[in-house]
């Protein structure tokens, strides 16, 4: 099938990507393809232009600076599977990456544009959001810099100003008394789009009680959200068994799933019991 | 606003000037070329029938703008073995089983020879991941994984194999020849 006219526009620097933007207002950017390739056989876009950031080299990078983990925009899935930085500081992104699509998609979808899409099934934003991710938004005025949770406004609607790219995703470096987990749902064992993301991370006191504690719900709402009160129930307490059933079934309740709801708030409750668990015998293991 | 512009695709060793309006996909650009062995499935990403090595690295050309891919290296099935010298993965899918009507045949060997360069052991798990995004009606995956297995362990006792690919040379792949012919008869060479 012919994909319907447009024109492409290959820029070589960020600059120069950002001032295209802003001069055509009917251009979309480019990156992977993986979500637009789809949406304008569609029809649900119709750019005049598109303008590949794909081989941006100030979006390709992933660097550690001051405390945080800089993934660049234009960083792959694949990309961020197989780099062992990024397993050793952030591994919840490791286990999201692993669970993302297949090695076929994953070579080209990137996180700028798995965020900037905005799907309620969009797999990097729980563990994100469990992180406490900001993102850089660039745009002809300067950069500016949002909590991913405020990025995230709904379905497929994020704060992005038309003329803007999503240069970095900043990720705070957790401690080393930090525990994460992640677990996709969905119709099939890999491969496939999640009905249920469950993430959750714990950060722990040195007597293993829980400082604080970040739930993260994906693809039961308009866009991905924290579990605040299950999160809330947590912080300060010791995870027993007691603790943990209380939280999941808090981060279970929190659910305004768009289908199936009875069924997704008990699934919901079961995955993060069972991630607060595997989490709990970490810590006792480890300290 | 969207006329032609000339590109470069260097496709399985050989290097094509083209000349392609910019909402051209990869997959209907190695098809005009006459790679016909990269099928075209669902354009949506589902398949994995259009897969190809873009340097070195397997993804879905249905999905990519063959002006993304301007000066890339791309190697479709074609581009791993001849006729008359196969591939040793080429080899073990048929020996294996691991074919009936040969669709989804060309993006499979694409994503196993992307998992054996990289994995020259990989476990059942590995080689069921590795291939998660290539669809088969027909043979069943059973076969597919043995077939993986098989290539695998003939690799390993073959080293030379995996790190050269026949046509890198710059030799044309004869295989391209045959598939072009029974795509011609099912009406499949002028599908785009
Ligand atoms: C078969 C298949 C399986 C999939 N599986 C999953 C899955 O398991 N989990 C999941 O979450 N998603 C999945 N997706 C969706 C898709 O792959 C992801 O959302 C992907 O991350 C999108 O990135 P991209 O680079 O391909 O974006 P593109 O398609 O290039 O762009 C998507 C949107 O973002 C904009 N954009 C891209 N980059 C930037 C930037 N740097 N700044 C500003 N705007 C930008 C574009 O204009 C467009 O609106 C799947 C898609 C397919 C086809
Ligand atoms: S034709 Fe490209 S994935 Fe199906
Ligand atoms: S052999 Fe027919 S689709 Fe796989």
């Amino acid at each position: 099938m012919t994909l319907p006219a447009f024109d492409l526009l290959r820029p070589t620097t960020l600059d120069e990507a950002l001032r295209l933007l802003s001069e055509m207002p009917d251009a979309l950017p480019i990156a992977g393809g993986t979500n637009l390739i789809p949406d304008l056989r569609k029809g649900s876009h119709a750019p005049g232009s598109l303008i590949d950031v794909s081989g941006l080299p100030e979006l390709c990078c992933i660097r550690r600076k001051e405390g945080h983990l800089l993934i660049g925009g234009g960083v792959t899935i694949a990309e961020l599977l197989d780099d062992p930085m990024v397993a050793q500081t952030t591994p919840i992104l490791t286990e999201m990456a692993s669970s993302f699509a297949h090695t076929l998609v994953r070579n080209r979808a990137t996180i700028g544009g798995n965020l900037v899409a905005a799907a309620p099934c969009c797999d990097s934003a729980p563990a994100l959001l469990v992180l406490d991710a900001e993102i850089d938004l660039a745009g002809p005025e300067g950069t500016r810099r949002l909590p991913l949770a405020e990025f995230l406004v709904g379905a497929f609607t994020t704060r992005r100003e038309s003329n803007e790219l999503l240069t970095c995703v900043r990720v705070p470096v957790p401690s080393d008394r930090s525990y994460t987990g992640f677990v996709k749902m969905g119709l099939r064992k890999i491969s496939c789009m999640a009905k249920i993301d469950v993430a959750v991370r714990v950060e722990a006191h040195s007597d293993g009680r829980c400082e604080f504690a970040r739930i993260a719900i994906g693809a039961v709402a308009p866009i991905a959200y924290r579990a605040e009160a299950a999160e809330a129930h947590l912080a300060g307490n010791v995870l027993d068994a007691v603790a943990i059933a209380e939280a999941a079934r808090l981060a279970g309740a929190s659910a305004h799933p768009r289908s199936g709801s009875e069924y997704k708030r008990q699934v919901i409750e079961a995955l993060a019991r069972r991630l607060l668990t595997d989490v709990a015998g970490r810590i006792e293991g480890g300290s | 606003m969207t006329e032609r512009r000339p590109i470069r695709l260097i496709v399985n060793g050989r290097a094509h000037e083209v000349s392609l309006p910019p909402n051209t996909t990869l997959l209907t650009a190695l098809r005009d070329l006459g790679c016909t062995d990269a099928k075209n499935g669902c354009e949506q990403g589902e398949c994995g029938a259009c897969a190809v090595l873009l340097d070195g690295e397997p993804m879905n050309s249905c999905m990519i703008l063959a002006w993304q891919a301007d000066g890339a290296r791309i190697t479709t099935n074609a581009g791993l073995g001849t006729l008359e010298r196969p591939h040793p993965i080429q080899e073990a899918f048929a020996d294996a089983g691991a074919i009936q009507c040969g669709f989804c045949t060309s993006g499979m060997v694409i994503a196993t020879k992307a998992l054996l360069d990289r994995n020259p052991d990989p476990t059942e798990a590995e080689i069921r991941d590795a291939l998660s995004g290539n669809l088969c009606r027909c043979t069943g995956y059973g076969q597919i994984a043995a077939a993986v297995h098989l290539a695998a362990e003939r690799l390993r006792n073959l080293p030379s194999w995996s790190a050269s690919s026949a046509s890198e040379d710059g030799q044309e792949p004869a295989f391209k020849k045959r598939v072009l012919a029974s795509d011609d008869v099912t009406g499949e060479g002028g599908r785009s």
